[in-house]
């Protein structure tokens, strides 16, 4: 791992942390203050403080520390977190996240944020200092129990040693060439407690001809005085313990463990004797009837002996004793978080990659498939037939892999709804459902501006003031829901809020006013909620910080709309506003329904499709585009007509024009085409920028017979047949107007 | 510049002097030579029929599956202000790579037919006539002479800039 790429995995984790974080803060709130939401805190704020020591970044160890400092009294419940500390801990939250970004893209911090990062730690200082004598007895008292029980255990106990850990490092020879520094190592032990003794071992170092500038040669025997807990202390070398000795001997540790350190370890055993005796940590005098011991009995026995039975001999200790602490030693730096087991971070890139692959499976399987056919075989069918079906698990699998639950977004919502509603003076409770629906991550990126746009605007506009509310009858606490959930192939975000619902009479002046609308046209409600996606449409007769700045609704619809996906609004007058986008599950590979129309190839996207049938077998609605469906009217679009597809040079007479009734969102249509083909796997491949203005198109994909067919956006089709239609009868009665 | 006649042998003297040179692919569209920089293409294709996209205009004849990439196919012909090229035996798609407006995008263009690759240095391309080539002077670089014909050495980035080929497609749909 180099020293970039570790960089790059502590912002990932930084990030991730600090996203926990904030999540725990204010469960907080919600009046979760149980142990495990309080240790989350603390972890995250003690991890990101150790990993930045690891790199020497100050200025986050240092702001860290001190709310380090305080989540820990809170934890040990010495210190009480009110609304106002909690308040005081997200913008702590806020301030590292502000800190990590600054190094992530390697920029100072401004002399602005670090001045704000001071006034933090002040309102930290307040808490942390008028609690101190609770803490401090409760400190004192721990130790003493620690002290007792030692001195219960062993008789052995070097005075004066109290607190003092001893560590030896034997750090692989690979550190410095994987872009780690010994220095930061100690550096960061330096941040844990006081180093009172450090020696270098330099034993190792080669001749001058074999020394290798990369390679780390040098050892250390360190000891440090803290209160912080092994696992701490293990922590420091989270990224270098693979490769490394390190061993840790925690205070009071009895002689015979300190000899069998030095026994252990590659260095002379007399050279290691001197460091502990000078640290303190054993008196010449046990060292050398230890070493003793061992050599008489190395005598004996004419072998080398496990040191754990030399103590055994020695001090008459239980073998069972020894062998157990022999074990945890060995198995410490093995430790690892558990999580780490379950979920491994995988280049996003690298995910891509394989979905992209998996596409060109697709096609060649779709290749195969028509080769197979023609020849007519049993067997190669079958076995081909077999192919195909593992062709679709893969895809399937592999398409899970990057889809994600929406949860992770929707909680983002939770600080925004609060510092909104504070900024507001509201009260506002966020309610979420569906939060494990499942779509594509590429897809969740790219939803935040818009849904954030949209919340914003509910939080500001949609739910009315106190006063207002109580006016109109309503609780003062208004309600925002988010929610998601799967509907036939497509997800769907709703975004709800019990406020004033749309002010269509206002939207209607303002739409006049800026000249959008005929003042005298008689438009829909529908038609009005529409209008709010016009760009430079701002029905706010207040601009605030948040919204109203007339841009936004229709970048939100254009988002939304580059996505493959719809948005709908749904507004009562006094009652609220809804918003539902309806996206596709993923954008890399779909079931298809494959068809033609004049030349030209179409994939109708197969969760949109209900039934096909004859066109000339359903009664037809005299003089529009409409047939009778076992007594409901579909309106149709015929493909050769919205594309304005050219007949076929060589075109049979008297095709047979087929339907195909698709579904979207709570409407059906019909698609009238001239062929029909099945059911096809297909790769979408996005079309070129070119194209970006023609509707109804989503994508293009190919065929297994290496033919390019055009995927159908079933929404933006029919919104363009709307708009033909009206156009059309806007001329057909402008015709109709003239003679008068 | 003695070495007119061997191209390698001129390569070689251009590199000792430092005569900036640039290479360009030759192709035929109608009577006319046009030059392309060699850098901007990618590939030459055999013609074999593109699809066409519906209610695309005259410029934009199809897309090509392009080993698995598909590519939108312009005649360039249409492009320039002339008729539509025909399709005959000959007719190939040059693949072109070009950036324009932040974005890197492949197109294929119609031409009846490659010539070769030329190398033409700057000293020899004159500046476009500012009328009477029939073609907007800022699709032009320059104009250079080869064979006694004048080869119409085309500047890529604005003839076929994706804005430009993007917003004359809205147009059409309108």
């Amino acid at each position: 791992m180099s020293m970039e790429s570790a960089l790059q995995t502590f912002y990932a984790e930084a990030e991730e942390l600090l996203h926990n974080m904030e999540a725990a803060l204010l469960r907080l709130e919600d009046g979760e203050a149980d142990s495990e939401t309080m240790n989350e805190i603390f972890r995250a704020a003690h991890t990101i403080k150790g990993s930045a020591g690891l790199f020497g970044l100050h200025a986050i160890v240092g702001f860290t520390h001190v709310v380090e400092n305080l989540l820990d009294r809170a934890r040990a419940g010495t210190v009480i977190i009110d609304t106002h500390l909690q308040g005081v801990l997200l913008r702590c939250r806020d301030h590292m996240a502000a800190l990590v970004a600054d190094v992530a893209n390697g920029r100072d911090s401004t002399p602005d944020l670090l001045q704000s990062g001071d006034l933090l730690l002040r309102e930290l200082m307040a808490y942390l200092e008028a609690p101190r004598s609770d803490a401090v007895a409760a400190d004192a008292s721990e130790t003493e129990q620690a002290a007792a029980a030692a001195a219960q255990d062993d008789a052995n106990i070097p005075p004066g040693r109290a607190d003092t850990w001893h560590l030896s490092l034997r750090l692989g020879p690979d550190v410095l060439r994987n872009g780690m520094d010994p220095l930061s190592f100690i550096r960061f032990l330096g941040t844990l407690g006081e180093i009172t003794q450090l020696v270098t071992l330099d034993d190792h170092l080669p001749d001058l001809e074999s020394y290798d500038a990369e390679t780390l040669y040098l050892a250390f025997e360190i000891d440090l005085r803290t209160d912080a807990g092994r696992a701490e202390i293990e922590d420091v070398f989270t990224f270098v313990r693979d490769d490394s000795d390190i061993r840790i001997l925690p205070p009071y540790t009895k002689v015979e463990e300190y000899i069998q350190l030095i026994h252990s370890l590659p260095e002379g055993n007399q050279r290691l004797g001197e460091i502990l005796i000078q640290s303190g940590a054993l008196t010449r005098d046990s060292l050398e009837r230890a070493l003793t011991t061992q050599a008489i009995i190395n005598q004996q026995e004419q072998k080398p002996q496990l040191l754990g039975e030399i103590l055994a001999v020695q001090q008459a200790i239980p073998n069972e004793v020894v062998s157990a602490a022999l074990e945890r030693q060995k198995k410490s730096p093995e430790r690892k978080p558990a999580a780490e087991a379950r979920t491994i971070r995988v280049d996003a890139e690298k995910l891509d990659h394989l979905i992209n692959l998996i596409g060109e499976l697709v096609i060649s399987r779709q290749r195969v498939d028509l080769l197979a056919a023609q020849t007519g075989s049993g067997p190669l069918l079958e076995a081909v037939a077999a192919l195909g079906g593992f062709t679709e698990h893969i895809r399937d699998a592999a398409l899970t892999l990057r889809m994600v639950q929406i949860g992770d977004t929707f909680q983002r919502f939770r600080r925004i709804v609060r510092d909104t509603a504070h900024e507001l003076g509201k009260s506002i409770d966020l309610e979420i459902s569906g939060a494990e629906t499942e779509l594509d991550r590429s897809m969740v990126e790219k939803l935040t501006d818009p849904l954030t746009h949209i919340v914003r605007n509910a939080l500001d506009h949609g739910i009315e003031s106190v006063e207002t509310r109580r006016e109109r009858g309503k609780s003062d606490t208004g309600t925002l829901r988010l929610s998601a959930y799967h509907d036939a192939g497509n997800i769907v975000i709703e975004i709800s809020d019990d406020g004033g619902g749309l002010n269509v009479e206002k939207i209607r002046a303002k739409a006049v006013a800026n000249g959008l609308i005929d003042p005298n046209l008689e438009l829909s409600s529908y038609d009005l909620h529409q209008l709010i996606f016009h760009p430079g449409l701002s029905t706010a007769e207040k601009v605030t910080d948040l919204s109203g700045r007339g841009v936004g609704m229709d970048v939100v619809k254009r988002n939304i709309e580059a996505l493959q996906g719809g948005i709908d609004i749904e507004s009562t007058p006094g009652e609220g506003t809804l918003f539902r986008i309806r996206l596709p599950l993923t954008l890399a590979i779909i079931d298809g329904f494959h068809v033609a129309a004049r030349n030209t190839q179409f994939i109708i996207p197969q969760t949109t499709v209900l039934e096909c049938m004859d066109l000339a077998s359903l009664p037809a609605v005299k003089g529009r585009n409409c047939v009778n469906l076992r007594g409901e009217p579909i309106p149709f679009i015929r493909l050769s007509d919205i594309f304005a597809l050219a007949p076929a040079a060589f075109a049979v007479q008297d095709v047979r024009e087929k339907l195909v009734v698709v579904q979207f969102g709570n409407e059906r249509a019909g698609i009238v085409v001239e062929h029909l083909y099945g059911e096809v796997q297909t790769v979408v491949k996005p079309l070129s920028p070119i194209f970006q203005a023609l509707k109804g198109v989503g994508g293009s994909s190919l065929l297994g017979s290496g033919d390019i067919a055009f995927i159908l956006d079933i929404p933006q089709l029919i919104e363009l047949a709307i708009l033909r239609e009206a156009r059309q009868a806007a001329q057909a009665g402008r015709k109709q107007e003239q003679p008068l | 510049m003695t070495t007119r006649q061997n191209p390698r042998q001129h390569n070689r003297v251009a590199a000792q002097e430092v005569i900036p040179t640039r290479q360009f692919l030759t192709f035929r569209i109608g009577a006319e030579l046009f030059g392309m920089e060699l850098g901007q293409t990618r590939e030459i294709l055999e013609y074999n029929g593109v699809t066409e996209v519906p209610l695309m205009p005259k410029f934009l004849r199809g897309v090509i599956n392009l080993r698995g990439e598909v590519v939108p196919v312009i005649d360039l012909a249409v492009r320039l202000g002339r008729n539509p090229l025909q399709v005959q035996r000959r007719t190939c798609i040059i693949v072109v790579e070009l950036h324009t407006d932040d974005q890197d995008y492949v197109l294929g263009l119609l031409a009846d037919a490659v010539s070769e690759v030329v190398e033409i240095a700057d000293s020899e391309i004159d500046d476009a006539p500012a009328f009477g080539s029939n073609i907007r002077a800022e699709f032009i670089k320059g104009i250079a002479k080869r064979d006694n014909q004048f080869v119409v050495l085309l500047d890529a980035n604005n003839a076929l800039s994706m804005r430009d080929l993007a917003q004359l497609v809205e147009n059409q749909l309108q």
